[in-house]
C-alpha cells in the first residue's frame, strides 16, 4: 500500500531549500515532497535543521535560497522585486497628485474642490497602504503575476491548507477546549464586522454549526465531554490531542505535527499512532511528522527523510532508512577505526 | 435531559447547545437594556433622595453621573483593545479628542469657516442641533481612520513598544491642536458649538441635565451591547488567542495584523463617538481636556474594573469617576454642612491624589484581576499562586481518565 501512496501526486514540493543564521547553515538545498495522502517523516538528531526546515514550510520564516509549492501555487521563497510594490501603493496617489497639480496650474482647481482632491490622494493612499498591510490573497496573485514575490505568512499558509502544532504545546491555555477548537476554525468562518455587530441570523447559523462542527472534533481526538474544561488543565497528553484537534478545525489537506509525541506516556503514543493512521485512512489528510520516537517514526511512515546538519543524508522507507550507514553513523557516530 | 429518548445524548445536547447559542446574544442584548435602564433609574433616584441632596443639587448629581458616563464609554472601547485584544494603548485619549474636534469643525461657526461650509450658520441653532446624530457616526469613523492610520505601521510592535508609540500618538495629538492655532484656535480652542436638539427630548442645556443623561445611558448601553456582540463573535475569539499567543493566532490562520488593527478602529470609534458626545456637552473644546491624565485615567478604569469584563469596566469606570470627580469635591461641603469633628478639617480634595493613588496600589496587591474579572483573565493572573491548586486539579484529573480506562 505504501507505495502506491509515495506514486500519489505531491501535495507540497520544496525545492532546494535553504536557510542559513548568520554563518550557520541550518537547511542546505534540501529537495522535499510529499505525495497526497502519504505520512511521511522528518527525523533527523538535534540541531539537524529539523524545526527550521518546519518553520520554512510554514511561512513562519523565510528562506535564504530556494521555494515551496503547495498545491502548485507557489508560496514560499525569497522576496523578489517587493520595491516595486511600494511604487504601486504609491502610484495611483501620485497620479491623482499629479492631475490636481496639473489642475491648479490650469487654474482650474482652486480652493473646496482643491482641499477634496486632497483629501482624496490621501485616503487613497491610506487605502494601498491598508492593502498592503492586510494582503489579501487576491492582491497576493495579482503581484505575482507581475513578479513582486513575498512568502506568505503563516495564516495565509493555513488559510491555503496547511495546519500545524507545535513542539511544545501552544495552545491558548486560559480557553476551554471547544474555544480552542473555535478559534481554530476561524479561517473556515465567514462572518464578518458587520454580521458581527448585527448579529445576523446567517451568523448565528455559522456559529451554531461550528459549534456543532467543534464536538465532532474533539469526539474525533477523543476528547468527549472535555469541551468545557480550560486548556491549561487538561492533562498533558489531552493537551496534545486537543492541538491536533485545532489543527484540524481549519479542514487542512496537510497538516504538519511537529514532535507529538514528545513527553507522552507508551499508552498515550499507542493513542496517538492510531489517531494519526486514522486521520490519513478515514480522513484521507496528508501528514508530515517530525518526530524522535523511532516506534512511531517506524511503525506509520510511508517514507522517511534523514536531515543531519542542515543535509538531507537519506531517504525511503522506514526498512531503507534504518539501514542506511550514514543514518546510524549520524545518530550513533562514526564506527571507531 | 433525561425526557428525549429519541435522541442520542450527542445530539440532544447538539441541539440544546444550538439554542443556547441562538438565544445568547439576545440575552445579552436585553440584560444590557434592562440593566442599564434599572441602572439608569437608580441613579437618577439617587440624586434626589437625602445624603445626596446635602451634598449638592440634584441636577449636579444627573450632570455629574453624565460625565461619568463619558468615561464609562470611554473605558468601554479601551476594553476592547487592552482587555480583550491585549494591545497596550497609551494614548487613548487622542482618539477622544479627534472626536471631539471633528463635532467642533461641523458645529461651531469658527470650526465652519475653516471647513468652509457654513453649516451652523445655515441651519440655526434648532435644526443645527439635529446635525449632532449623524456626527455621532461621523466621529466614530474619522477616529477609526486615525486609528488605522496610527495601527497600520505599528501594530508589528509588541507590548511595550507598542505602548511607548500610542504614548507619543496621545502626546502629538492634542499639541498638534494646540500649536495649529490658524486651523483649531489654539490654547483656547473651538468655543460655541452647537448643543444637540431632538424633537421631543426637551432642550439640551446647561440648566437642564437631563436630554444629556437620557443620550449618555442610551449610548453606552448600545456601546455595550455591540461590545458583547463583537466578542461573542468569530472576531472576539480572534482577539482573545491574539492576546493569549500571537505565534499558534496565527498558526490557526488569524490575520494577527488586520484582526488587530481592527480592534485598535473599534477601540478608536468609540472613543469617538464618546468624543463628539462630551464636546456637544461642554459646547467647547480645546486642547487641555486631552492630556496623558485622560489616557491613564481611562486605563486605569480598565484595569480597577476588570479587564474584559465590559460590565466590570463600566462600574469600575463609573465608580473612579464618580469618587474623583463628584463624591470628593462633595465631601467638603457635606461634612461642613453637618458639622462633624475631625471630617470636616480634612480637605478632600487636596487628598484626592494621594487616596486615588492609594486605592490603585491596594487594588494591584489585593486583586490584581481588577473588581469585576472576565473569567479568564482570572485564570491567566493566578497562575503561579494557584501552584498546589493546579497540582492538586492534575490529580483529579488523573484519577478521572483512570476511570475513564476501566
Amino acid at each position: 500500500m505504501s507505495g502506491n501512496v509515495l506514486d500519489n501526486e505531491p501535495i507540497l514540493v520544496a525545492t532546494q531549500v535553504t536557510r542559513r543564521f548568520g554563518g550557520l547553515v541550518a537547511v542546505n538545498k534540501v529537495d522535499f515532497t510529499i505525495p497526497e495522502r502519504s505520512i511521511v517523516s522528518l527525523i533527523g538528531p538535534n540541531g539537524a535543521g529539523k524545526t527550521t526546515f518546519f518553520n520554512v514550510l510554514l511561512g513562519v520564516i523565510d528562506p535564504t535560497d530556494g521555494a515551496v509549492d503547495f498545491l502548485g501555487r507557489r508560496m514560499i521563497a525569497r522576496p523578489h522585486r517587493i520595491v516595486y510594490e511600494s511604487l504601486i501603493w504609491l502610484m495611483p496617489a501620485v497620479v491623482l497628485g499629479l492631475i490636481a497639480a496639473g489642475g491648479v496650474a490650469a487654474g482650474i482647481l482652486s480652493g473646496r474642490l482643491l482641499a477634496l482632491v486632497g483629501l482624496g490622494v490621501l485616503m487613497l493612499l491610506i487605502g494601498t497602504l491598508l492593502l498592503s498591510v492586510i494582503r489579501p490573497v487576491w492582491y497576493q496573485k495579482r503581484l505575482a503575476r507581475l513578479g513582486i514575490f513575498r512568502s506568505a505568512r503563516p495564516n495565509d499558509m493555513v488559510g491555503a491548507g496547511v495546519g500545524r502544532t507545535f513542539q511544545n504545546i501552544r495552545l491558548f491555555k486560559n480557553m476551554t477546549a471547544i474555544e480552542n477548537v473555535l478559534v481554530g476554525m476561524h479561517p473556515k468562518l465567514r462572518s464578518n464586522l458587520v454580521s458581527a455587530l448585527l448579529n445576523t441570523k446567517g451568523m448565528q447559523h455559522e456559529e451554531a454549526a461550528a459549534l456543532d462542527r467543534a464536538q465532532e472534533l474533539l469526539a474525533l481526538v477523543g476528547l468527549r465531554g472535555k469541551g468545557n474544561e480550560a486548556a491549561r488543565n487538561l492533562p498533558y497528553g489531552d493537551q496534545r490531542r486537543l492541538e491536533i484537534a485545532r489543527a484540524l478545525a481549519s479542514d487542512p489537506k496537510l497538516l504538519l505535527l511537529d514532535e507529538p509525541a514528545a513527553g507522552m506516556n507508551p499508552k498515550e503514543t499507542m493513542n496517538l499512532v492510531a489517531l494519526i493512521s486514522r486521520l490519513r485512512n478515514d480522513l484521507g489528510l496528508t501528514i508530515l511528522l517530525i518526530e524522535h520516537d523511532m516506534k512511531v517514526v517506524m511503525g506509520i511512515s510511508d517514507r522517511i527523510t534523514v536531515l543531519d546538519h542542515g543535509d538531507k543524508i537519506a531517504e525511503g522507507t522506514p526498512e531503507e532508512v534504518r539501514r542506511d550507514p550514514k543514518v546510524i553513523e549520524a545518530y550513533l557516530g562514526a564506527p571507531a577505526v | 435531559m433525561s425526557v428525549v429518548t429519541d435522541l442520542t445524548p450527542q445530539a440532544a445536547g447538539g441541539g440544546r447547545k444550538r439554542a443556547l447559542q441562538k438565544t445568547a446574544s439576545k440575552h445579552h442584548s436585553w440584560t444590557i437594556v434592562v440593566g442599564m435602564a434599572i441602572v439608569g433609574t437608580l441613579l437618577a433616584v439617587l440624586a434626589y433622595i437625602p445624603p445626596f441632596t446635602l451634598a449638592q443639587p440634584s441636577n449636579a448629581w444627573i450632570d455629574g453621573f453624565t460625565n461619568a458616563g463619558v468615561f464609562v464609554m470611554l473605558a468601554l472601547g479601551l476594553n476592547l483593545v487592552v482587555g480583550i485584544a491585549g494591545l497596550l494603548d497609551l494614548g487613548y485619549a487622542a482618539f477622544f479628542a479627534i472626536g471631539a474636534y471633528t463635532y467642533a469643525y461641523v458645529a461651531s461657526p469658527f470650526g465652519n469657516s475653516i471647513i468652509g461650509i457654513p453649516i451652523v450658520e445655515s441651519l440655526g441653532s434648532n435644526v443645527g442641533g439635529l446635525v449632532f446624530w449623524p456626527m455621532l457616526l461621523v466621529g466614530a469613523l474619522v477616529a477609526a481612520t486615525f486609528g488605522i492610520l496610527l495601527g497600520a505601521p505599528t501594530l508589528r510592535l509588541r507590548g511595550d513598544y507598542l505602548a511607548i508609540v500610542t504614548l507619543g500618538f496621545g502626546e502629538i495629538v492634542p499639541i498638534v491642536f494646540l500649536n495649529s492655532d490658524a486651523v483649531t484656535n489654539g490654547t483656547n480652542g473651538i468655543g460655541g458649538l452647537l448643543r444637540p436638539a431632538l424633537p421631543g427630548m426637551g432642550s439640551f442645556s446647561a440648566i437642564n441635565p437631563w436630554p444629556y443623561y437620557v443620550t449618555m445611558l442610551v449610548l453606552v448601553t448600545v456601546i455595550m451591547i455591540l461590545c458583547y456582540r463583537l466578542v461573542e463573535s468569530r472576531l472576539g475569539r480572534a482577539w482573545e488567542a491574539i492576546r493569549e499567543d500571537e505565534l499558534a493566532a496565527a498558526a490557526t490562520g488569524i490575520n494577527t495584523v488586520t484582526t488587530k488593527l481592527l480592534a485598535f478602529a473599534l477601540g478608536a470609534s468609540t472613543a469617538g463617538i464618546a468624543g463628539v458626545f462630551n464636546a456637544s456637552k461642554l459646547v467647547t473644546v480645546s486642547p487641555d481636556q486631552f492630556t496623558f491624565i485622560v489616557s491613564f485615567t481611562v486605563l486605569a478604569m480598565v484595569v480597577l474594573g476588570g479587564m474584559g469584563n465590559f460590565w466590570g469596566v463600566a462600574v469600575g469606570a463609573f465608580t473612579i469617576y464618580t469618587i474623583n470627580n463628584v463624591l470628593l469635591k462633595t465631601l467638603n461641603e457635606f461634612f461642613d454642612r453637618v458639622s462633624m469633628p475631625i471630617l470636616k478639617d480634612i480637605n478632600f480634595i487636596e487628598l484626592q491624589f494621594l487616596l486615588y493613588g492609594l486605592a490603585l496600589v491596594a487594588m494591584m496587591l489585593l486583586r490584581p484581576e481588577g473588581l469585576f474579572p472576565n473569567s479568564r483573565r482570572q485564570r491567566e493572573l493566578h497562575t503561579e499562586m494557584d501552584e498546589p491548586g493546579a497540582d492538586e486539579l492534575m490529580g483529579g484529573d488523573h484519577e478521572l481518565e483512570q476511570e475513564d480506562m476501566r
